[in-house]
């Protein structure tokens, strides 16, 4: 459908309005300065994105793209341990999206080199140089994906990584939410090198409004976990985007853990470039209309550009009350890319008729030796399975609890560290228990 | 202890009145055995005493020690001792059988107004009821009745009774799909709850799984009624005659 001139002009308008709200750091070196005004390009060619769009048909980014933060109530979470308490990690706070220092870890580590963004942009560092807004720009085609560039041309804080080795100790980004109308953008390096691993944490809700993007660049033979939780505020609004690059024999793993939030999109941009390599990316999502409005998105495209190379998406979502769930996965397997193994499954169960749950599953493939897989699924509770919990004496809303958590088993069954698992786990059923109890 | 009178029932869905009368007492102490062909309303009895969807009650009471059953949700049922085993057990994917049976337990229990069982003594008791049953560690920790045998199921269906210590003992065909070995395992089982507290109704097809759990009194059932009650005699003269000879006597 072609734009009319008033609609290229309100896109105009629109991006125009956010740029002049921001403002890129000063004092950055040659490279980065030239960084951000490429990504300006990029944004400024691309537009900031609106509901005409298709990649944004289910998910309207209105909020993520006008000039100021919604404001979002602050959740307080009273007497609860927070997430990974027990685990023994680099710890670096951010409030409202600025680095704290005094609530952070010193930034050092076995096999690891950290740095503040902010200071990594000023010095000449060839690794970070040749990532910052690389992959990002990697990712704008085929589909552009405008908050992404925004994010590079803009991002004020962030942390850059370099894993020389098995770090022991995971990364630990923790996203505080102090101020009710924050408007966060953070940008995070991750350069594993061969053969090193890492894993990285992160949990919180970071800001009223959160733009988040990750590069992450996995040399062959390293490996790169993930996993996060996006905090309980109910108010909060994210679009986040994880680019990664994944090398010979190289694995990229990431799992997500979404409870509340008025509005979450996340989005995976993962090219599978090295022979034998691995990328898994899953997502439990719980959403309840009832304390405040929910939309989780999920959105995720993998490139096969090598071959015996294997991907999953495994992605879950438990809607209740007018919750709204979004799915849209794509496997894309280049021409020579043989032997491909993708699976992707993207299910939701509606807790009842309010809720709904949006899927787009896409493949296309241009080798023929490849095994790809898809399926998406809504359904409601099995009735069969709540009776016989029953008929046994646990009561409907626990029993319904038990048939959640095991629909979203699967999801979580990808998170390799079992106490990170257990971990995510825990937190789930005290979710449930919570919604149970309210 | 469980009392019946003149219970009729429809489904829900569609006009069909299944149940159009039954009258039934079972004491404390008893085994009452339902025979009778298919489509007599056996199973459906069995359903609609454990609070199951989909049915009607259009007149009659069931009571539980003078409780009200019909007017209970089905876990209160449970609470109050009533327990069903399944003809048909439900394979729940996700939940282990440990977590299945530890939830229930402790949710009975809470009902009941006693302490929780704690996971240390759970999981001894667990370990020499499903000794018993000859239940190994696997059955207990693979995810409810997924990818359990026939037979696996029933004695899963009778560990959950040895658990729980029900009352009222309800089983709906629970030697349909057994082997003679595992209809003995199952029994056995069902032997060694027997006691002068509890009661059983044992719904069957067959005179053979009657021959190892043997009932005070035998019911026959046609047409959602009960048409003839008799001791254990009764049983062998259906397995000798099938049904055909009774129901003629009593049209």
């Amino acid at each position: 459908m072609a734009a009319s001139a008033a609609q290229v002009q309100a896109r105009v308008d629109l991006t125009e309005a956010r740029i002049a709200a921001l403002s890129a750091p000063s004092g950055e070196a040659g490279w980065a300065v030239e960084a951000r005004r490429e990504a300006t390009a990029r944004l400024r060619a691309a537009g900031l994105p609106t509901r005409r769009d298709e990649y944004w048909k289910y998910t309207d980014p209105a909020t993520l793209t006008q000039a100021e933060a919604t404001r979002a109530s602050l959740f307080e979470a009273s007497g609860e341990v927070p997430l990974y308490s027990g685990i023994d990690r680099l710890k670096i706070v951010f409030v409202d999206g600025v680095f704290d220092a005094a609530q952070s870890d010193d930034l050092t580590g076995e096999g690891l080199e950290v740095d503040r963004l902010s200071e990594a942009l000023k010095k000449d560092i060839h690794w970070a140089r040749d990532l910052y807004g690389v992959l990002e720009t990697r990712g704008q085609d085929p589909v552009l994906r405008p908050l992404a560039a925004l994010n590079t041309a803009f991002a004020t804080d962030g942390v850059v990584i370099r894993a020389t080795g098995k770090v022991s100790k995971p990364v630990s980004f923790v996203y505080l939410h102090q101020d009710e109308s924050s408007d966060a953008i953070l940008h995070h390096l991750v350069r594993v090198e061969p053969g090193a691993e890492v894993t990285v944490l992160e949990n919180g809700p970071a800001a009223a409004r959160f733009n988040k993007c990750m590069e992450i660049d996995v040399a062959d033979g390293g490996a790169f976990h993930h996993v996060r939780a996006q905090g309980r505020d109910h108010e909060r609004r994210a679009v986040t985007h994880m680019f990664a690059r994944v090398g010979e024999g190289a694995t990229y793993k990431s799992f997500s853990l979404t409870a509340n939030g008025v509005l979450t999109r996340n989005e995976h941009v993962i090219e599978i470039a090295g022979d034998d390599a691995v990328a898994h990316v899953a997502g439990a999502a719980m959403g309840d209309g009832a304390s405040g409005a929910f939309h989780h998105d999920d959105t995720v495209f993998i490139t096969h550009d090598a071959q015996r190379c294997e991907s999953r998406q495994v992605f879950k979502k438990v809607l209740r009350n007018g919750a709204e769930g979004v799915f849209q996965g794509k496997i894309l397997v280049k021409p020579g890319a043989q032997k491909t193994d993708g699976y992707q499954i993207s299910q939701a169960l509606l807790l009842d008729e309010d809720s709904s749950f949006q899927a787009k599953p896409e493949l296309e493939i241009y080798a023929d030796d490849v095994q790809c897989s898809h399926g998406s699924t809504t359904g409601a509770l099995d009735e069969t399975a709540l009776y016989y919990l029953r008929s046994r004496g646990v009561p409907r809303a626990e029993a319904t609890d038990l048939l959640v958590l095991a629909f979203l088993a699967e999801a979580i069954e990808e998170i390799e560290d079992e106490r990170l698992r257990g971990d995510i786990h825990t937190r789930l059923e005290q979710w449930l228990e919570r919604r149970r109890q309210a | 202890m469980l009392e019946i009178k003149n219970l009729q029932v429809k489904l829900e869905e569609e006009d069909k009145q299944i149940l159009k009368g039954v009258d039934l007492t079972v004491e404390a102490g008893k085994v009452h055995a339902i025979m009778g062909p298919n489509g007599s309303g056996k199973s459906t009895l069995s359903y609609v005493l454990s609070g199951r969807d989909g049915y009607e009650v259009t007149g009659g009471t069931a009571t539980l020690d003078g409780d009200d059953l019909l007017d209970m949700e089905p876990e209160e049922r449970a609470a109050a001792g009533l327990f069903l085993a399944f003809q048909y057990p439900v394979e729940i994917p996700g939940v282990g059988n440990m977590t299945f049976l530890r939830t229930a337990l402790n949710a009975q229990r809470k009902a009941r107004g006693e302490d929780e069982v704690s996971a240390g003594d759970f999981l001894k008791l667990v370990r020499a009821k499903a000794k018993e049953l000859q239940i190994d560690a696997d059955m207990l920790k693979r995810p409810v009745n997924v990818g359990f045998s026939g037979g696996e199921k029933k004695r899963n269906e009778i560990l959950q009774m040895a658990l729980l210590e029900p009352r009222m003992c309800i089983l709906d065909e629970t030697d349909s799909g057994l082997d003679v070995d595992a209809m003995k395992l199952v029994a056995e089982g069902v032997n060694a709850l027997r006691s002068e507290g509890r009661g059983f109704l044992v719904i069957t097809h067959y005179q053979r799984l009657l021959d190892h759990i043997k009932p005070d009194v035998v019911h026959i059932m046609a047409d959602g009624r009960i048409i003839k009650s008799g001791g254990p005699e009764l049983a062998l003269e259906v397995e000798e005659n099938g049904y055909a000879d009774i129901l003629g006597e009593v049209a």
